[in-house]
């Protein structure tokens, strides 16, 4: 790729500048209600600048950080999948005609969006949505229109929380691809580096000079500390197997024991994709609206039909969370479900860590 | 347009089968739409009543008529229910054709065993209508269902009338027979005792799992292979487009990937409960 560029913290500002220039509604990491969140920045000092993330299984905490450190919080509950598969859309206009009615496609309002601080499991885990939403069968027009012309600047991860255990799930410390800017913290700026001609002109707007080699040497350096240090794995191999195998696993009771089925880890994971079809009729009677909403494979109602539930008992749902994230995804779309974010970790409000049920359903293998 | 588009369709026809049970003949409004829709044998439709939601139905009339499509709802819940109220005239909404359909071409010239149980199974009277129309493309045809109680038995006339078809026979039976019972007693699978075929037949199955677990496992015991058993899986679907998640049943979307299945597929799935 091109060489890397730097980029002065003072001049993150131009760059938000110059895409609220050219018309972008930019997005980054803002804090809200003790976490962060993907919101509108105007300004460098809307990000959440010399904080950091204390994560671990069932907990979450903003902590002081280092000082003019912008990107130190690594992720907080919300992902990037609302942005494009919305929690709760409208995708038909259905009037009633005198004997019959009128049906119009809904098109969503999608801003021009840039995304600053996007980290590469979520740039991964929106190539896993793409796949489902935008295959050679089916295009969502609804996610399309919302996903087309996108700018990212994502940030390569120089520091991971204690759930992170994208290594193991190979998307990250470092974006891969899917980005049109890629940028390394260091103290004094960020080495930067260009992942499409849109980021090219971009860099050269912003007329950045070339970054020193000891910078990138650096920036390189850190990314691989990233990742060498990172505490979480998931041993992921012959991962369809094994869970297909342990269909009858003593561990998935255990499990059930202790999650509530609360459905936050499916509502926080950036590539879950169940959802409700809805159709709501206005008071009047004459228009009714068909909505999509996101569901969860832990409620009770998903796999409900009539007289019959097929998967009554909280074992039952999480084996299916669990078995279609690692499993049976990657028969459905060529890839596991997950991308180690971390994030059902964090936000299980019971601590239960995806790693650790692979590794004790492991460890039981064909021993029940 | 998107996948999720409702066309509308008016009702021309409706036929009580039974209490609770009716049979819609529609045609699709738009010309363009109607002139350019084709299904198969055991395909569904997603039909939609207005303001109140959408719901999976199989087509039962012939592909050979495209323009004409049936649809026999039985009566379950809260969308079904506003169905039983459609009347000749109403414009309903129809999305589709779904899902994969019954194997008629790999049938062809093979015998046919139709195994059956439960509530009255819509899909399966379109198949055996498809059968009988084409009478000397296949083979001698077996029709067995099972049903709880005789009050469950859905359809008696049309078992009668399947009966005098040619190279064709009807076997019925249930759990708890009462005065009006001159069929066999007993579960479904004791049907299979009487069953004679050879083991190139084609099976073909619909109703509860249960049942079509139990009746798989006796016509494997015939010799037929677990590839030539087919069934029809039913699960939540609120999408038909392989999205919403619902109707997962492991790595297969049964909207898209089914609703038919061979037994070699969903073997190993089929006795475990909770998938
Ligand atoms: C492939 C397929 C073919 C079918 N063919 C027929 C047919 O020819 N005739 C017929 O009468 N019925 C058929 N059904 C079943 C029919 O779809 C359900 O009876 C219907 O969805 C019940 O909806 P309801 O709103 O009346 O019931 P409720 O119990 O109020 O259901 C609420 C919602 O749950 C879901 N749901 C409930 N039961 C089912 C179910 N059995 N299958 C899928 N989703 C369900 C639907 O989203 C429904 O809107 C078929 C189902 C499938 C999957
Ligand atoms: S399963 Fe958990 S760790 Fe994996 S992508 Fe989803 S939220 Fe992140
Ligand atoms: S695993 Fe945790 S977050 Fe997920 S449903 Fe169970 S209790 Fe809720």
């Amino acid at each position: 790729m091109n060489e890397p560029l730097k980029l002065k913290k003072a001049a993150l500002q131009d760059l938000i500048d110059l895409l609220r220039r050219e018309e972008f509604k930019v997005l980054g990491p803002v804090v809200r209600e003790g976490s962060v969140a993907f919101h509108e920045v105007r300004e460098v000092s809307d990000l959440p600048i010399g904080m950091r993330d204390a994560q671990e299984a069932g907990r979450y905490r903003l902590t002081p950080g280092v000082d003019g450190e912008i990107f130190g919080v690594v992720n907080g509950a919300g992902s990037l999948k609302p942005f494009f598969f919305a929690p709760h859309e409208i995708l038909l206009e259905v009037r009633r005609e005198h004997r019959g009615f009128k049906v119009r496609d809904a098109t969503p309002a999608a801003p021009r969006l840039a995304l600053i601080g996007v980290r590469a499991c979520d740039l991964a885990a929106l190539a896993i949505q793409d796949r489902i939403f935008l295959h050679d069968k089916f295009r969502d027009a609804h996610y399309e229109a919302r996903r087309k012309d996108v700018f990212f600047v994502a940030v390569n991860c120089t520091r991971s929380a204690p759930t992170c255990f994208c290594v193991s799930m190979k998307t990250g410390p470092e974006a891969a691809s899917g980005f049109d800017l890629a940028m390394t913290e260091m103290e004094d700026g960020f080495v930067v580096r260009t992942g499409s001609a849109a980021g090219e002109r971009v860099v050269s707007k912003l007329q950045l000079p070339t970054a020193a080699s000891e910078d990138v040497a650096k920036a390189r350096a850190r990314i691989d500390e990233c990742a060498s240090g990172m505490q979480r794995q998931m041993d992921t191999s012959d991962l369809p197997h094994l869970l297909y195998d342990e269909v009858d696993s003593p561990r998935w009771n255990d499990v059930a024991a202790r999650c509530l089925s609360c459905t936050n880890c499916t509502m926080v994971c950036p590539t879950c994709f169940c959802h409700s079809v809805m159709d709501v009729q206005e008071l009047d009677g004459n228009m009714s609206r068909r909505v999509r909403q996101w569901d969860s494979c832990f409620s009770l109602e998903h796999a409900h039909i009539h007289g019959i539930n097929f998967r009554p008992r909280i074992h039952d749902r999480y084996r299916q969370w669990l078995t279609h994230k690692l499993a049976s995804w990657i028969d459905q779309f060529g890839t596991s479900g997950c991308v180690g974010c971390g994030r059902c970790i964090t936000w299980c409000p019971v601590g239960i860590d995806l790693t650790e049920e692979v590794a004790a359903i492991r460890a039981q293998r064909g021993k029940h | 347009m998107t996948p999720y588009t409702i066309h509308p369709a008016r009702i021309t026809a409706r036929r009580t089968e039974t209490e609770g049970i009716y049979t819609f003949t529609m045609r699709l409004l738009d010309p363009s739409v109607r002139a350019a829709y084709r299904f198969q044998a055991g395909q569904f439709n997603m039909l939609y009543a207005f303001g109140i939601g959408e719901v999976a139905i199989s087509i039962v009339s012939d592909p050979s008529e495209p323009e004409i499509l049936e649809h026999t709802v039985r009566v379950a819940g809260r969308v079904t229910g506003v169905m039983a109220d459609w009347k000749v005239g109403d414009v309903v909404g129809v999305r589709g054709p779904y899902g994969n359909g019954w194997p008629v071409d790999a049938a062809r010239g093979r015998d046919v065993v139709i195994v059956t149980g439960g509530l009255g199974c819509a899909p399966v009277v379109g198949l055996i209508n498809y059968i009988i129309r084409r009478r000397d493309e296949y083979g001698e045809l077996h029709i067995l269902h099972g049903v709880r109680t005789p009050n469950d038995l859905l359809y008696r006339e049309k078992f009668d009338e399947w009966r005098r078809v040619p190279r064709t026979r009807v076997y019925l039976t249930t759990d708890q027979p009462d005065k009006s019972w001159h069929y066999r007693i007993g579960v479904v699978t004791e049907l299979f005792d009487e069953l004679n075929v050879a083991p190139s037949a084609i099976v073909m199955m619909c109703g509860p799992e249960v049942m079509m677990r139990f009746a798989a496992h006796a016509l494997l015991q015939k010799g037929i292979g677990d590839d030539s058993i087919h069934l029809s899986m039913e699960r939540r679907m609120e999408c038909a487009v392989g999205l919403c998640g619902h109707c997962q049943y492991r790595e297969h979307f049964v909207c898209k990937d089914g609703p038919v299945f061979t037994y070699r597929t969903v073997r190993r799935l089929f006795g475990v409960s909770g998938i």
